[in-house]
């Protein structure tokens, strides 16, 4: 199973091998991997998308929670989380597919930010998924080159209002009460 | 500013010093008394401000190899349970320590090995005698570090002091660049160390003590498994009074050996692939097993699925990530194993284990370990032959190899810290230089250093280094013309194409060779003579003397439980 790890390290130089190593020596493959610095500027933040069972992925965090430079390491997957990766796109284009890309690039919310007399780049921000899909509608043109930057994540804060069950049982009853109660009005104005 | 936390150092604090001399004395403030290492042109420094600075404090003891070096650190640190310390040079001075890094690494030994490095404006330019350390021994050491900077000295020093010798112990690396160490700053130890990713949990979980508690005391067949991890935490006194309280047998892995008196009836003596059967059985037919500094390796359990298939099974380890990494448990108690137990033991009731233990009492007789009598030597009996002579009270650091096994399985281990050998990496070469490092802080005790005739071979020229020093080991050399335990596999798992390993022919003459190092030495050829040349060398006590036995050619350990296998699996003869 796909897995999203969010990393707190110490902006020291040496610590991406350190991370890198710790899953090469096991044998674990990194799908993506981004890091940068966060607002505490001794602090980095990196994000690391991995395939794994449940064994291997509980291993991975308590191997990574064991390494001297790493302040803290989260499982997004199982939590609600925001997921981002940008990707810059270079098609080919010519006169008469350039309208084209354009086109699908806007139903991407895409933003093209080179043009040339035979290439367009786009840049392209969002769920790895959505951003796999766009490089898929614009394959048939013809890539000429792609960089992608990896996912990064951050745990999404709740801002709405508690229930408990028998709240949200009450609400639900007042939902469909409300709801009958329109569609008799509804009835009643034909 | 004026800290004045040692003597030798009262009149330094708050000095500009260089820092090479700030090293010396953080070594003191740290309380270093031996240092382990080997002279080369990018460490002259170091060690000659040592001998200036530290003189009479800190001893210094140079190796002929920095490989033997990094394991006579080791051989400190296993003996006494502080940090061994190391200093080697640059480039092949630094990357011929990786073999003892890694040994230490494996078996949770505390290091602080110093490397010397070029200047850093030439690090990376492939400049003479460089290598990158660092990276080379990142994935096996526990941390390592780069100074760049002299202000980052001596929080780094401190730092990987504090590292080496907490929560699981381990290697730290210290990487030094020769400008780094020239440069002056003032001298300042720091009292504490700044780490905020590094937090060991000390203390076990009051929850998940008194679930194991529960677990122990429904038990009616228990046994406990005492690892290396109750060495460390030098808790072998609690762990008696556990065993003792619940009744409960004991069995060790080859780490955790003296942790208990293996001649007390409770023990089992070591369990896994050449452990004894009834240990092995003992713990196939547990309904609760308490492993206890252990990490479940692969020698002790084979395979996983079958191993203690009834059992309930409690995990106390300082590491969270060696919990359910092999053996999954039912209740895991990360903490330091000595805080566990004294939490643990108040929680216990005395079980009644009459029945288990009649059991097990059956078993050791109907399956003892045991081995043919004969005119030509048996390891085995030059193992007992040693602990009748002592007394069980001397220290045997042991090579790699079948009189290993034989060591764990006759000599009957009394106390911790006496059975010195490389578990974890099984490295071959270990027992010379070990016994070096052990016999530097030991003095009360016959220090015994046991080898085959290849393992003896690979660390030879610490045989010098004994002579130099006048260390008193008594060297003993198993030599069965093979490359024992090698060969005992071949026949086993293979075709008995033993060509390679027949070493034979070009085995040097052991007795030679102690005449060249200039040390006393004996021939053993037959069991006869074994004892009255034992008692001779025993005797010699402020000597190092070398026996060479010619042991039987092509004898086996067992039991022996293949590898992957389980307790079904297991050959007794």
């Amino acid at each position: 199973m796909k897995h999203t790890i969010s990393i707190l390290v110490e902006n020291k130089f040496g610590v991406l091998t350190r991370i890198a190593g710790l899953f090469s020596a096991k044998g674990y493959n990194i799908e993506s991997i981004s890091v940068g610095p966060t607002e505490d500027p001794t602090i980095s933040r990196m994000t690391i998308v991995t395939n794994g069972d449940d064994d291997q992925i509980e291993q991975i965090i308590k191997q990574l929670n064991k390494l001297i430079d790493i302040l803290k390491v989260v499982d997004l997957t199982n939590e609600p989380f925001v997921e981002r990766e940008l990707a810059l796109i270079k098609v080919k284009v010519n006169s008469y597919t350039r309208s084209d890309v354009i086109e699908i690039s806007d139903i991407f919310r895409a933003k093209v930010v080179d043009i040339g007399p035979t290439t367009l780049t786009v840049e392209v921000t969002g769920r790895s998924d959505k951003i796999t899909a766009m490089i898929n509608m614009l394959a048939p043109y013809g890539i000429v080159e792609l960089a992608r930057t990896g996912v990064v994540a951050l745990k999404r804060e709740f801002k709405g209002e508690v229930y408990d069950s028998k709240e949200i049982k009450a609400i639900k009853r007042k939902a469909k009460q409300a709801q009958k109660n329109t569609t008799s009005n509804d009835e009643k104005t034909k | 500013m004026e800290k004045a936390k040692h003597n030798l150092n009262k009149d330094f604090y708050g000095k500009n010093l260089s820092g090479i001399e700030i090293f010396v004395r953080s070594l003191i403030e740290e309380n270093v008394e031996v240092v382990f290492g080997c002279p080369g042109n990018a460490v002259l420094g170091i060690f000659d401000a040592l001998m200036e600075i530290a003189g009479n404090s800190i001893k210094i003891i140079f190796s002929r190899h920095e490989a033997g070096a990094v394991l006579s650190a080791s051989g400190y640190a296993r003996a006494t349970g502080k940090p061994g310390v190391l200093i080697v040079s640059s480039g092949p001075g630094a990357s011929n320590v990786v073999t003892g890094i890694a040994d230490a690494n494996m078996d949770s030994i505390p290091l602080v090995v110093f490397t010397a490095q070029v200047p850093t404006k030439l690090i990376g330019n492939e400049t003479f005698q460089e290598v990158d350390i660092v990276g080379i021994t990142r994935p096996i050491t526990k941390h390592n570090f780069l100074v760049t900077k002299i202000s980052e000295l001596m929080e780094t020093i401190k730092s990987a002091f504090y590292i080496a010798t907490t929560g699981r112990p381990g290697p730290v690396l210290v990487d030094l660049p020769r400008d780094v160490m020239s440069e002056k700053f003032i001298f300042n130890y720091p009292d504490s160390v700044n780490l905020r990713g590094y937090n060991p949990v000390y203390s076990a979980h009051a929850g998940q003590i008194k679930r194991a508690a529960e677990i122990i005391n429904n038990s009616s067949r228990p046994v406990i498994i005492a690892g290396g991890g109750v060495i460390a935490s030098n808790a072998s006194g609690e762990l008696r009074e556990l065993v003792r309280k619940i009744n409960a047998p004991i069995t060790t892995t080859l780490m955790g050996q003296g942790t208990y008196p293996e001649d007390d009836p409770l023990s089992l003596g070591m369990l896994g692939m050449h452990g004894t059967w009834y240990a092995n059985m003992a713990v196939n037919e547990s309904d609760c097993i308490i492993a206890i500094g252990s990490r479940f390796d692969e020698r002790i359990t084979g395979d996983t699925t079958k191993f203690a298939p009834n059992a309930k099974k409690i995990h106390i380890d300082i590491d969270p990530a060696s919990i359910s990494k092999n053996v999954k448990v039912d209740v895991p108690i990360v903490g330091d194993v000595k805080d566990a137990l004294k939490k643990l033991i108040p929680l216990v009731k005395t079980l009644n284990t009459e029945e288990w233990l009649q059991k097990i009492k059956k078993w050791k007789i109907e399956h003892p370990i045991k081995y043919q009598q004969s005119k030509e030597i048996k390891v085995q009996y030059v193992i007992e032959k040693l602990r009748e002579l002592t007394g069980g009270n001397a220290i045997l650091v042991t090579d790699v190899g079948q009189f290993q096994m034989w060591t764990a399985q006759f000599f009957k281990f009394l106390y911790p810290r006496t059975h010195i050998t490389s578990g974890g990496l099984g490295t071959m070469g270990f027992s010379l230089p070990a016994s070096i490092g052990v016999a530097t802080a030991v003095k009360d005790r016959p220090v015994i250093s046991l080898n085959g005739n290849r393992g003896v071979q690979m660390n030879i020229q610490e045989i010098a280094t004994i002579s130099a020093y006048n260390l008193p080991i008594k060297i003993l050399i198993f030599n069965d013309g093979h490359i024992d335990i090698t060969r005992q596999w071949q026949e086993l798992h293979w075709k008995r194409t033993f060509d390679e390993i027949l070493i034979d022919k070009a085995c040097p003459d052991f007795m030679k060779i102690a005449e060249a190092y200039g040390i006393q030495s004996f021939r053993v050829e037959t069991t006869y003579d074994v004892e009255p040349i034992l008692k001779k060398a025993l005797a010699l006590r402020d000597k190092p003397v070398i026996i060479e036995f010619k042991t039987a050619y092509e004898e086996n350990v067992y039991p022996y439980i293949p590898p992957g296998g389980s307790v079904k699996d297991i050959i007794e003869h």
